[in-house]
């Protein structure tokens, strides 16, 4: 098995810029792997293969002709999670409803990232629409934990985040309503970075929940979850709640001091007692300890409102929702079941292109808009919202950052929470918090626990992902956890 | 039984805003392109897309508010309104519900009782929807409908008014007065024929005294203020009947058949209005400061009522006169111009004012049409009233005149040349006409020796028709009575 | 909180969403649960707290008015389940 598909975005880029690897050699490597791997873990959904290497041959050629502007991602093969619409790409949200949707547009991102010389290899799978914490509800296929095939990458980016893990991409893009983006990449055991609201565009990526939605990079180490960042952060005229101090995140540099002297983390108390398991609590006080060897002091820090958050969470993700997936109405583009009614065309159309997850979802979410249910529900998630903002305010009133586990638990096994969409929820019971308040966070591996990767989150300012970036690196230069792989396909 | 009966009336009116391109796009906003020519990802409602705020439309929505004599909100947020609907991509339509632009305005009105305010309870902005084309005759017997989805995403102001209308002629009154304003102030074209104005009518009935608001019907949808009239006037009467008979009036939507003059009910719905408003996620709010507002109000042009009272008292117009000439701004525009251009102060300004009110007014509702769809501009105008003072032709060919200038768009000058209509003013020509015309009305002469003075002006009459009105009437008037005097020896007074 | 099951149905209607028997069982007892889980937001004081619709403090983001190319009609068609003449078809409209 090649060695290329084991280095990181920013190894390989520089192989690239210096002649040792062509691009085309890094792109035949992943295809390689793809073929040789991808048939046990499903990452993908579409292999982007023939752009993929009509994309390097033009990039060789641009560095023989002594072109030296290629950008900071040439030469890197990235997976996009497939709610990110790519322009003449199927774009299919892992729904039955979008399944031959082709986009006449790219997301801003993807526009970046090709800017940066990037190569899209393909489009990973994901829950339907991004509605899932295990990826078990993708209309079309299952997508394994490559650390342990009978389990669940977790989700919704779990093609992604199994993507990086099982080294089917130098990095991913994935989405992170709830925790989409962590909570693979804890249970992957790869790094997963939602950044601050606003930091990213999110102009072609298929809304979720729109005041929660952020685009962010799963990748195999932090200096690569910076470098992608600078790449995809910026303002953007075409997304309204893009911010303009966004473009600061394009100069991220990660400081290559390995100390965390001054800086000051808070443990949130309530993130330790929902259900944690007794290995990941291990896992993420080592991490923290280790963090105060480093020179960062540490206290401890109430959130009091988390317990409310998960239930804010729902109602205002679910409303946003069912909002965001009324134009998939079979008029325009996507499915349509033949009738003979307006009526009747809008009702099968929707019964036969959307999954159970995402029918849930749109209920619960009209439900709470509904006419006499509107204060009792929507307006009053987002006022407990409000609540838990003011929380995190104070927190960083003492601190820099905060750390706690991301994942209550490791990865489960496959079909084991399906028929239980409460206990499906939980999982997200840690992550979520972040989005409704808009902050970045991250989760880095720190350690296994009954052989399966544990995630340690650290959450930040507003854009103060410099700071996070910062004790997550120093964090991963002091320890080993993110070198682990698994050992599928060796 | 039946004492009379008062009409309440509310009205709901969309206009589309003048801007270039959509409100959250940059589609172009120009009618008539073929369908589905000027969409993009964004107005057809494709996954993934974001609306971002046309800042043109904010303006002009913030001045129509100025106009209309609201007050601008300082804070105010777009929300969705939800509905499926085909020509609605997006499944919401992005509005304002709760904190809308512009509240309480008015709109003042001329009626027989003299002016009357109509209250403007709210103006919002919002997004406009496609157009449904049905194939076949009526929705009842189409077997499909076709989505244009150019329109969709054109900017719209709702203006909402307050119940404050008592009859058909007050909602025409207002729909005018709020037309020409908007116009005036430069937020709309309001072309009718277009759909550029179309408005929803909230009507009730009570027992003429009463002050207790009747159940209202909704009638949706009016492109034409004849339509609003005839509709208001059927439903209300439809109502009162109902009323008499001892019937509950049912609030519900009706549509209005124009063909039939009469309303119908639509049928009844499969659940209620419930359309899930909440404030749209991906635009921020609106936060307007008071020196944004007042920049906007300096600018807001003058408008209909200012330029009355500007014409009443720099020309002396009648209140009337300058009411005609400012309804229609293009007409204002070009009376103005007119005056401008033929320099004669006030008196000159009575001149014009008369051609406009009396034969262009004419002109154009004779034609149906609009100044601007006539070649004529104010030079020709001009051009025209200074070949009467000067005595080249008379007031009465200067109407045929006129006519043919709007009519072809030549000037005065070359019409007048063309078909030889300079007045007659050789004395010893005329002499001679009179002659021809005594000697073909003996009656006349007959009439003129037993004193009758009227004789003469029926003989001028018969000059200006044999020299097809070119003969000067004071001239002809002077020398048939000479040669009256000549002919039969008698002078009458 | 238990939802009725002419509830589910009501609310399914107004997001235009077919339900098959089995659905509509299934969701009516899991929403009922989940609704029941929600009822702890009771428990928060929210007076005189104002909701956040936006977590950042973003406030008249706006472009110029200027036209930009639209797509051509084809393109603008090229992903409709059905078109014709130029323009979207959809079966017949019965409802208002
Ligand atoms: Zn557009």
């Amino acid at each position: 098995m090649s060695a290329t598909t084991k280095l990181t975005a920013t190894r390989l880029n520089r192989l690239f810029l210096a002649g040792e690897l062509s691009a085309e050699e890094i792109v035949e490597a992943y295809i390689e792997r793809i073929q040789a791997v991808d048939g046990q873990v499903g990452a993908y959904l579409t292999v982007t293969a023939a752009e993929a290497r009509e994309r390097a041959r033009k990039l060789d050629a641009r560095r023989k002709a002594g072109d030296t502007d290629l950008g900071p991602l040439a030469g890197v093969p990235i997976a996009i999670k497939d709610n990110i619409c790519t322009q003449g790409i199927r774009t299919t949200c892992a729904s039955r409803i979008l399944e031959n949707f082709v986009p006449p547009y790219d997301a801003t991102v993807v526009s970046r990232l090709q800017a940066a010389g990037a190569i899209i290899i393909g489009k990973t799978n994901l829950d339907e629409f991004a509605m899932g914490s295990s990826t078990e509800n993708s209309a079309f296929q299952v997508t394994r934990n490559p650390w342990d095939l009978s389990r669940v990458p977790g989700g919704s980016s779990g093609g992604s985040a199994a993507a990086v893990a099982a080294d089917l991409c130098a990095a991913a893009l994935g989405s992170d309503t709830g925790g989409s983006i962590r909570q693979p990449a804890a249970l992957c055991g790869v790094v997963g970075l939602k950044p601050t609201y606003g930091a990213v565009s999110r102009y072609g990526l298929v809304a979720f929940a729109s005041s929660l939605d952020q685009i962010g990079p799963i990748t195999k180490d932090v200096a690569d979850a910076a470098l992608l960042l600078s790449v995809i952060a910026g303002h953007d005229r075409r997304d309204s709640t893009s911010h303009p101090d966004a473009d600061r995140l394009q100069r991220i540099q990660l400081s290559g001091d390995a100390s965390l002297s001054g800086v000051r983390v808070g443990v949130p108390r309530e993130y330790f007692a929902q259900g944690v398991e007794p290995g990941v609590r291990q896992a993420v006080e080592e991490a923290i300890a280790k963090l105060r060897e480093l020179g960062a002091t540490v206290d401890e820090v109430s959130l009091p409102h988390t317990e409310y958050a998960l239930d804010a969470y729902y109602i205002v993700a679910t409303a946003e929702a069912s909002s965001n997936l009324a134009r998939y109405d079979g008029v325009r583009y996507g499915l349509r079941a033949e009738a003979d009614s307006l009526l009747e065309m809008y009702l099968r159309t929707r019964q036969q292109g959307f999954g159970l997850e995402v029918k849930r979802r749109i209920m619960l979410g009209t439900y709470a808009l509904s006419a006499g249910y509107y204060d009792a529900y929507y307006k009053k998630a987002q006022q407990v919202r409000t609540l838990v903002i003011r929380d995190f305010e104070a927190a960083f009133r003492r601190f820099d950052v905060l750390v706690a586990p991301t994942s209550p638990t490791v990865a489960w096994g496959l079909g084991e929470r399906v028929e239980d969409p409460l206990a499906m929820y939980m999982a997200d019971i840690l992550t979520l918090p972040a989005n409704l308040a808009g902050l970045p966070a991250i989760s880095i591996p720190c350690g296994l626990s009954q052989g399966l990767p544990v995630g340690l989150q650290i959450i930040g300012r507003h854009f103060d992902e410099p700071t996070v970036l910062r004790v997550a690196y120093a964090y991963e230069k002091a320890t080993q956890h993110h070198q682990a792989r698994p050992a599928l396909g060796q | 039984m039946s004492r009379e009966y008062e009409i309440v009336v509310g009205l709901e009116v969309h206009v589309e805003l003048a801007t270039k391109s959509k409100i959250f796009c940059g589609c172009s906003t120009a009618f008539g392109a073929e369908p589905n020519t000027q969409t993009c990802p964004v107005c057809l409602g494709m996954p993934g897309t974001l609306p971002v705020l046309n800042q043109q439309a904010l303006e002009y929505a913030i001045r129509a508010g100025l106009a209309l004599n609201c007050t601008i909100n300082k804070y105010s947020k777009f929300d969705r309104k939800q509905y499926f609907y085909p020509d609605l991509p997006k499944g919401y339509q992005i509005s304002q519900h709760d904190l809308p632009l512009c509240e309480h305005g008015y709109v003042e009105i001329d009626t027989p009782e003299g002016p009357r305010r109509i209250g403007i309870r709210r103006i919002h902005l919002e997004e406009d929807a496609g157009k449904n084309i049905h194939a076949g005759d009526n929705i009842a017997s189409a077997q499909a409908s076709y989505i244009d989805l150019n329109r969709c995403g054109v900017p719209l102001i709702e203006i909402v008014t307050e119940p404050d209308i008592r009859s058909p002629e007050e909602a025409r009154a207002f729909l005018e007065k709020l037309r020409s304003i908007l116009i005036y102030a430069g937020v709309s074209e309001a072309k009718l024929q277009e759909g550029q104005m179309r408005a929803d009518v909230n009507v009730s009935v009570r027992p003429k005294g009463s002050t207790a608001l009747g159940t209202r019907t909704e009638l949706k949808n009016l492109g034409s203020f004849r339509s609003v009239v005839r509709a208001i006037e059927y439903e209300a009467r439809r109502q009162w009947e109902a009323l008499q008979r001892g019937e509950e009036i049912v609030q519900e939507t009706r549509a209005f058949d124009e063909e039939r003059g009469i309303t119908l009910s639509l049928r009844s719905k499969e659940e209620a209005h419930d359309y899930r408003y909440f404030p749209e996620p991906d635009l921020p709010p609106i936060v307007l400061t008071d020196a944004e507002i007042e920049r906007i109000r300096a600018q807001l042009p003058e408008l209909p009522d200012a330029r009355k009272r500007r014409y009443m008292e720099a020309y002396g117009l009648s209140a009337y006169d300058a009411g005609v000439i400012v309804r229609d701004k293009a007409v204002a525009d070009f009376f103005e111009a007119a005056v401008a251009a033929y320099g004669k102060g006030a008196e000159g300004a009575k001149t014009v004012a008369n051609w406009v009110i009396n034969e262009l007014a004419r002109i154009l509702n004779e034609k149906n049409a609009e100044l601007a769809q006539t070649p004529l501009t104010p030079d020709h105008l001009v051009g025209m009233l200074k070949l009467v003072d000067a005595g080249t032709i008379s007031g009465k060919i200067a109407k045929d005149v006129f006519a043919e200038m709007v009519e072809t768009g030549k000037s005065a000058e070359e019409i007048v040349k063309e078909k030889g209509l300079v007045q007659l003013t050789d004395e010893a020509a005329l002499a001679e006409i009179a002659l021809q015309v005594i000697e073909a009305n003996p009656k006349a002469v007959e009439d003129w020796k037993k004193g009758k003075a009227t004789a003469a002006q029926f003989l001028v009459g018969q000059m200006m028709k044999a020299t097809r009105g070119r003969a000067n009437p004071q001239l002809a008037n002077k020398v048939i009575r000479a040669k009256l005097a000549e002919v039969t020896g008698v002078t009458n007074e | 909180m238990a939802i009725s099951r002419a509830e589910v149905e009501h609310i399914a209607r107004l997001a235009r969403l077919g339900l098959s028997e089995e659905e509509m069982e299934a969701l009516t007892e899991q929403l009922g649960r989940i609704l029941a889980h929600m009822e702890v937001l009771r428990q928060v004081d929210t007076r005189d707290v104002p909701p956040t619709y936006h977590v950042l403090p973003l406030q008249n983001v706006l472009r110029t008015d200027t036209v930009q190319e639209s797509l051509s009609q084809e393109a603008a068609l090229r992903n409709a389940p059905q078109a014709e003449a130029g323009a979207f078809k959809v079966p017949k409209i019965t409802e208002g």
